[in-house]
């Protein structure tokens, strides 16, 4: 398979309290990045095959102002080698979605755009920091129709403390009313060192019990799969078979990918390497010819096939029987699992069932 | 003999006897200051770390009195906790004196009661020594007070100093010098020396730590251990300065050691008495006595396949440790291992630290169990340490177990708690002491299985810390004893019975559940947890399965993190033991024994 290429974009207007992710909420060090950018494009050429995917992600990729963004793009494209069909997706904040960028991106090859709209309740998005209301992203959505992308995708956060099902339940009615072709549904994470662990920590917020996200997690599934999505990720809906995200499968399919910017991890199928998290030392290395890796591995073995469990049992693929095959208990804990409703055993694979979905983490575990 | 002082330094529990150990030697000028690492006589890491001393030593300190005259100071440490009791009275047996500390905070307690009488018995010139007062809430009256009215000991001439400090370093060296008699006994005579320590030199065998009484001993001499039988010959004699100093000969009244090809710690006793071959002493010196284990427990290898490295490591730490027993065992939910005797809780923990961190073994260890005695109806008397051994209960008549005496030293506002303690720990026989004002005594009979069960940590809890403990072994008396079985999930698993006194089996039933519940992680299926007495179910727990643990987002291509947090997860999962579909963590074998004790 292909592999797919993926640019990190560190810059944000303002550090979302949930978001664990690289990035500054600054423009001044773009030109930094940007000149990196240009120049680790350049070190890495030849070295992968056709790239058949390409995904703007950070950060906010459309915080960039025009002109970087149009350059950004057409020297990726000038340098590196892309398939006729690339799938080109951007991650993009409704507020930033003028007219004139939409028609950048289309006139660029940009196919498919990732809207983060988090929620359509407003004091939801209060709550998770975001600068957006529900009315930005109702006018987003309506916008980018008009200007033709016909492969959108919207994100939304879930499970909030103290957020009530029906009101997340009404979220998930409004993006579905705007038919989108992919729908992201990510339950809100305390990742360690955010703003949200911090209060956490504090006792200010609490999270739902497990209970409640079993509920939450599964009226989710449970609404998108009636109204017609496949839900071939633990967090990920599409339409159909060619609105799943052709970019994050490569990640849980194991296929290669590289990783441009700071914090980016790449796989060229045998090593996985990563950059250095910091704009700065990032910009420095490029500078002086080096590349920018903070750290390299290669996967024994076991490595591989606990790796190839762990993401297997994410999807709707599972995980072929075989890579469970050498280990003497796994006949008896596959049996227990099935009983428990976890898993089934279809053609040869193990896929996990939604109750499964719901203990992914722990699968892996149990075959090893 | 006129320049040998023999003595140790008796004290309780972190009234800081090795400090001064420590000050004593760098202030005789045996160790250069920058070479000094603190606390020297404790060699072994876990005593550095828990600030006890396991085993004892000897060092031999040159001094030069204040009057010009030249001694040699034999300091012989002892161990400080009552699982070694015997071999305090050996240490103690092979001094003329002693150094009675006693921290000017917390006054006399339990131990320093009992390390006073031990040092009395043998008729040892005690000298009381008031240490850390530095402290600010050092109350040096209060402390002669009791040292006077509890120990009954003239604290006119007790010395002020503070270890730490190195304040009064020099007076307790002049007392040494000055206070404690020169050792008696005569150079001609038969050879008779007190063996009071010995430890495994890999390169020479067993090094014998002992006390001349009578005659003299010589490289080449052939020696014989009276109580053993054994004869060896002597290929070195010297005196313990940092390292081993060779001399010529040791005669009466020395302080030193021998080496003699015996091959293991094993093969020697403690308190047995060295005479030469050709010319024995007519009896052995009095006070020895064979040590027995008195807490059993089983230990066995994480990994099944590790057996055998187990059975070597006990082998080579055995070499060093003659008080620990063992044997094979093996355990329908364990596979094979051994079953271990100790001398006490402590001495369980030091094997089992030491089993984990010097020879890197992975062990399960069984929660521990005294050593029952049953009476069968066929007439038959049987020992039970393994409650795997627990007889068909139709066929006993009667079941006995041991007793201590406790000696609890408590302040008096703590009177309540700590005799609700005993009582609910079967205490009989209560004595009451009043010391002084404001502190009591407390004597009672008590089986040792509830000294096990947790005891000392529930009586630190009741008095906040105030409280010390002591026990001397008394006897086996009647006692209604039942096996407690914990089924997982409906199957037995043997490494968790305990043998309990009828009364108590449904509490404890009741805890060993809810202990479990909290040990055993969530599995994907429900596990029930059940305690019984034969088919009898008296106590259960439920731990319920998780039902959700997936992260929303695997993060980009940062599929590292993700898996560097499994293969952890996975590596806790291998230190669990799987017993039937239930994977059991190291932790919840003894944690059993553990109880909920809240401070009142």
């Amino acid at each position: 398979m292909s592999p797919g290429l993926y640019i990190h974009v560190p810059f944000c207007r303002s550090k979302c309290p949930y978001c664990a992710f690289y990035s500054v909420p600054s423009a001044v060090p773009v030109p930094i990045w940007f000149k990196g950018i240009r120049k680790e494009t350049l070190l890495y050429k030849g070295r992968f095959d056709r790239f058949d995917s390409l995904y703007l992600g950070g950060g906010t990729p459309t915080s960039l102002d025009d002109r970087t963004l149009a350059g950004l793009i057409d020297h990726i494209f000038s340098h590196l080698d892309f398939a006729v069909d690339t799938e080109f997706t951007i991650e993009a904040n409704p507020c930033d979605l003028s007219e004139e960028k939409l028609r950048l991106l289309r006139d660029r090859g940009c196919n498919r755009v990732n809207l983060g709209v988090q929620s359509f309740d407003d004091r939801a998005l209060a709550f998770l920091g975001r600068s957006h209301s529900a009315e930005d992203a109702k006018t987003a959505l309506t916008r980018l129709r008009r200007f033709g992308f016909d492969n959108v995708g919207v994100d939304l956060i879930y499970s909030l403390p103290g957020q009530p099902l029906e009101t997340w339940l009404h979220t998930l009615n409004r993006a579905l009313s705007f038919q989108p072709e992919h729908i992201s549904c990510y339950e809100l994470t305390l990742e360690k060192g955010t703003v949200f662990a911090g209060l956490h920590e504090k006792g200010k917020i609490q999270p739902l019990s497990e209970a409640d996200m079993r509920s939450y997690y599964l009226a989710t599934a449970q609404r998108l799969v009636e109204s017609g999505y496949i839900h071939y990720e633990v967090s990920n809906f599409a339409r159909n078979e060619a609105c799943c995200s052709r970019h994050n499968q490569k990640y849980w399919q194991r296929v290669p990918y590289l990783g441009l910017g700071p914090s980016a991890h790449s796989f060229d199928g045998n090593e996985r390497w990563w950059n250095v998290r910091s704009i700065r030392q990032y910009g420095a290395d490029l500078d002086n010819g080096r590349l920018p890796v903070e750290g390299r591995e290669t996967l024994t073995g076991e490595q591989v096939r606990l790796e190839t469990l762990s993401l297997g049992f994410r999807t709707r693929e599972g995980v072929v029987l075989r890579q469970v095959a050498s280990v003497p208990e796994s006949w008896d804990v596959l049996s227990r699992m099935e009983t428990a409703g976890l898993v089934k055993v279809r053609e040869g694979r193990i896929i996990p069932t939604e109750e499964g979905f719901l203990v992914a983490d722990h699968l892996p575990l149990y075959f090893s | 003999m006129d320049h040998i002082r023999n003595f140790s330094i008796i004290a309780h529990i972190d009234h800081g006897k090795s400090t001064l150990a420590d000050r004593l030697i760098q202030a005789t000028g045996l160790v250069e200051e920058r070479d000094f690492r603190d606390q020297i006589l404790d060699t072994m890491e876990i005593e550095r770390e828990r600030g006890i001393t396991i085993k004892s030593q000897a060092i031999t300190l040159p001094y030069v009195d204040r009057q010009g005259r030249s001694f040699e100071l034999n300091l012989i440490d002892t161990p400080g906790h009552v699982d070694f009791s015997y071999e305090v009275s050996r240490a103690l047996a092979s001094c003329e004196g002693v150094l009675l500390l006693v921290d000017a905070a917390q006054g006399v307690e339990a131990q320093t009661v009992a390390n006073a009488y031990a040092a009395m018995e043998h008729d040892l010139e005690i000298i009381p020594v008031i240490n850390k007062i530095d402290l600010p809430s050092a109350d040096i009256e209060r402390v002669k007070e009791e040292i006077e009215i509890e120990l009954g000991l003239d604290s006119d001439h007790a010395i002020l100093c503070s270890a730490k400090e190195g304040t009064g370093i020099e007076d307790v060296l002049e007392a040494v010098a000055n206070r404690i008699p020169p050792p008696a006994g005569p150079v001609e005579g038969p050879l008779k020396a007190l063996i009071f320590d010995a430890h495994y030199d890999p390169f020479r065998g067993t090094i014998v730590s002992c006390r001349l009484f009578s005659g003299i001993v010589r490289a080449g001499d052939r020696i014989r251990l009276m109580h053993n039988r054994a004869v060896y010959k002597v290929e070195e004699v010297g005196l313990f300065r940092l390292s081993r100093e060779p001399k010529k000969e040791l005669s009466a009244g020395e302080v030193g050691y021998i080496i003699s090809g015996i091959k293991t710690v094993s093969d020697t006793r403690i308190g047995d008495t060295i005479t030469l071959e050709n010319d024995p002493a007519p009896a052995p010196l009095p006070g020895f006595k064979e040590v027995k284990p008195v807490v059993f427990a089983s230990i066995y290898p994480v990994s099944s396949d590790d057996y055998r490295s187990l059975a070597d490591s006990l082998e080579k730490y055995k070499l060093n440790d003659a008080a620990l027993m063992f044997q094979k065992d093996s355990s329908a939910a364990l596979g094979l291992g051994f079953r271990c005797g100790f001398l006490g809780l402590l001495h369980l923990e030091i094997v089992q630290e030491r089993l984990e961190r010097e020879f890197d073994q992975s062990i399960i260890m069984t929660s521990p169990t005294v050593q029952y005695r049953f009476v069968l109806s066929n007439g038959e008397e049987i020992t039970v340490d393994n409650p795997v051994y627990y007889p068909d209960p139709a066929t006993i008549l009667k079941g006995m177990e041991p007793y201590i005496r406790a000696g609890i030293m408590i302040p008096e506002r703590y009177m309540g708690a700590v005799m609700d303690l005993c009582l609910e720990r079967r205490g009989v026989n209560a004595q009451f002491n009043y010391p002084t004002p404001g502190r009591i005594e407390i004597r009672f009979d008590m089986p040792l299985a509830e000294v096990i069960y947790d005891f000392y940590d529930s009586l630190k809890t009741v008095t906040q810390g105030y409280g010390s403990f002591d026990y001397d072994l008394l006897d086996y008396r009647d006692s209604d004893l039942v096996k407690l079985d914990i089924l997982l999930n409906g199957e037995r698993v043997d490494a968790l019975s305990q043998i309990v006194y009828r009364e108590s089996a449904r509490p404890r039933a009741l805890n060993a559940c809810e202990k479990l519940k909290e040990e055993i992680p969530r599995h994907m299926f429900k596990i029930a947890v059940q305690g019984a007495i034969g088919g009898t179910i008296i106590a259960r727990s439920t731990i319920s399965p998780f039902r959700k643990d997936v992260t929303a987002k695997c993060y980009g291509g940062d599929i590292t993190r993700k898996r560097k947090l499994l293969e952890k997860q996975k590596k806790g999962k291998k230190r669990m033991k799987m017993v039937g579909s239930v994977a059991i963590p190291q932790s919840a074998f003894v944690a059993v024994l553990k109880t909920d004790k809240k401070g009142s």
